[in-house]
């Protein structure tokens, strides 16, 4: 009898708990939400402001407006020459992933569906190069971009340095680490009947990886495609080190021209910095189920 | 590895190596299945990326492994000096402990907080919440932006003559226009607001991270435990977190391979120099700068190589482990 009353006093306690724990879990989890979104809105805020108005204003910009407008952005589309830095950060993004892609879902299929006695090798070069910092290469790496020649229609000086093509071979060798060990782990869980009925029908190893495996992946390839244009959108270092500055340069790289060329106008670094954020946002907005699927690949089955 | 087909395939004869005679003959029983062609296909499907790989890759590594023993200034001809980089790196030169330290310190931030913080989000998010992938998608926001858009951002709050913070900490009233604190340009302190910046980003991909984990945690496992009686935290202690091992240790080598490379923010607010002296940094600016000290540069790689061929090596065991299994 009793046990049962402080049984039931006991669950009257830790339901009104539990609400309580639940209230202070979405204040936590609300005020870390708005922490972390500050620092991007505060962006947004300061780049609609006309700097001279926030310099005339005492307290600078720790203020209200009087005029919100759109100034910033077009003096960075215009003046910052926006317009070929994204076009330059096309031309290497869109190829550098279609690329990696095909490679390293032909590296994936041979590894995953044949055995060569050193597939785990061949494993284990692509993962931990994949992993190493690229700090540890850039100067052999740019010695050698300035040796390799390069005939005319891919490079306007002859050599990997300062091109888009050198761009993009650096982005695809080193992806292509990345993706084939997610693509060839995502593979081994494709039946392995699908291959030898079609073996046995006579289809040769082409038309396996093309008509049979290929059609199978997608879902990986979609994921695997949105995480790497941001990857490959995102980078500065390789943009930075194997470019020389200028117009060739791509957005992420082409930000450092925003700052300290005349004097650093904060409302202006806002503007441009989030010109070169909105495409990735974007396209996080849409395609986050392939972004996160794409980011977990890698590690859930490891 | 099984019987079956086309997993029996020998090396074709432009990668074949020593063929191991005990599998001579499992190969002739299936060797029809692949014609000349096929393996030529496949050789060259696995060989030519593979190649392109090894070169660039391992090969500019094990490059930059023999820079490091010479004095090679780009210019004069190379001649070998032994150790002698690595003598000056690790005595003379001033900014290299502090690069380490940096690079220490940046790694054990992430782990004593970035990291937890992370796990703590994907915990929290994981339990049904109303909103719940509201949450999520902010906190992973910052994980699109470049570092370089990162960098730039947190400069406008840390700036120190109209930075945010500062801005409005003289705007409350609270400091004196003259005594604003510069975030970024005092030694003392700028390498905490950097990784203030950089665990921005560093949580959220955390947290995404270890929730597709936990969303592949057995649900038979909590309810077992929550019907012998364990509350919240202890299931996720005793219960989750052990079922948790694989994800935990690509979460400890993502943070210790994050912390090495380490680079593109402070580079961004002042090239990595005055209180933000990391490892990354210091090999491009002796070796890829006026200075053109090639060979010194080479020897901080080889550094920032063998530190990080430690979280790797602990990486492909276990990936290995999964794999015989």
């Amino acid at each position: 009898m009793s046990v049962t009353v402080m049984a039931g006093q006991r669950t009257a306690h830790n339901v009104a708990r539990r609400r309580l724990s639940r209230g202070a879990l979405y204040v936590f989890l609300t005020v870390l939400a708005l922490i972390f979104l500050w620092p991007l809105l505060y962006a947004a805020y300061t780049s609609l402001r006309p700097y001279g108005e926030v310099v005339a204003n005492p307290n600078g910009f720790f203020s209200t407006p009087a005029t919100l407008n759109l100034n910033n952005y077009f003096f960075v589309w215009n003046g910052g020459n926006y317009p070929q830095f994204y076009l330059n950060t096309a031309l290497i993004t869109i190829p550098a992933v279609i690329l990696t892609l095909w490679i390293s879902s032909m590296v994936a299929f041979t590894i995953s569906r044949f055995n060569w006695g050193f597939n785990m090798l061949v494993l284990m070069i692509f993962t931990a190069g994949n992993l190493l910092p690229p700090q540890v290469i850039i100067v052999p790496l740019y010695r050698l971009y300035n040796l390799i020649p390069v005939p005319a229609p891919l490079s306007d000086n002859g050599l990997m340095y300062d091109q888009i093509i050198g761009l993009i071979l650096i982005h695809t060798t080193f992806q292509t680490g990345f993706c084939s060990f997610v693509l060839s782990n995502y593979m081994k869980t494709l039946s392995k009947e699908l291959v030898e009925a079609a073996m046995i029908d006579g289809a040769g190893v082409f038309t396996i990886y093309a008509r049979v495996i290929m059609p199978l992946v997608r879902p990986a390839l979609a994921a695997l495609g949105t995480l790497l244009f941001v990857w490959i959108y995102n980078d500065f270092f390789w943009s930075v080190m194997l470019f020389k500055s200028g117009d060739k340069r791509p957005i992420t790289a082409a930000l450092n021209n925003l700052q300290g060329t005349f004097f650093t106008d904060p409302t202006v670094v806002a503007a441009g910095s989030l010109m070169a954020a909105i495409p990735t946002i974007v396209l996080y907005l849409i395609l986050q189920r392939y972004f996160i699927s794409g980011l977990t690949l890698g590690s859930a089955k490891g | 590895m099984s019987e079956l087909e086309p997993q029996a395939f020998a090396p074709a004869p432009a990668t074949a190596g020593a063929g191991a005679p005990a599998s001579a003959k499992r190969r002739r029983r299936h060797y029809s299945l692949l014609n000349r062609r096929d393996k030529l296909l496949l050789a060259t499907m696995v060989g030519v990326p593979l190649a392109i790989f090894l070169v660039i890759i391992w090969g500019m590594t094990f490059v930059s492994v023999v820079l490091s023993f010479t004095n090679w200034d780009g210019v004069n001809p190379i001649a070998f000096i032994g150790v002698d980089n690595y003598v000056q790196l690790f005595t003379t030169y001033q900014f290299f402990w502090p690069a380490v330290f940096h690079n220490v310190l940046w790694l054990l931030f992430f782990v004593a907080f970035a990291t937890p913080m992370g796990i703590l989000l994907a915990v929290l998010l994981d339990r049904p919440l109303r909103g719940s992938g509201v949450y999520q998608s902010i906190f992973f926001t910052p994980v699109v932006l470049s570092l370089a858009v990162v960098g730039f951002i947190w400069e406008l709050q840390y700036n120190a003559l109209d930075g945010f913070i500062n801005s409005a900490m003289v705007g409350m009233g609270w400091m004196s226009p003259n005594g604003t604190i510069d975030f970024l340009g005092d030694p003392s302190i700028n390498i905490y607001a950097v990784l203030v910046a950089a665990s921005w980003r560093h949580i959220g991909y955390i947290m995404v991270l270890y929730l597709a984990g936990l969303k592949s945690v057995d649900p038979s496992l909590r309810e077992a435990a929550a019907i012998d009686g364990a509350n919240e935290r202890q299931t996720f202690m005793h219960v989750v977190f052990p079922v948790m091992a694989p994800i935990n240790v690509v979460i400890i080598v993502v943070t210790v391979i994050e912390s090495l490379r380490a680079f593109d923010i402070a580079y961004i607010i002042n090239h990595g120099k005055n209180g933000l002296e990391l490892l990354s940094i210091l090999i491009t600016n002796n070796a890829l700068s006026e200075a053109g000290l090639i060979g010194f540069g080479s020897a901080i790689a080889v550094v920032l190589l063998v530190i990080s061929l430690v979280p790797i090596v602990i990486y492909l065991t276990r990936v290995m482990r999964s794999e015989d299994q």
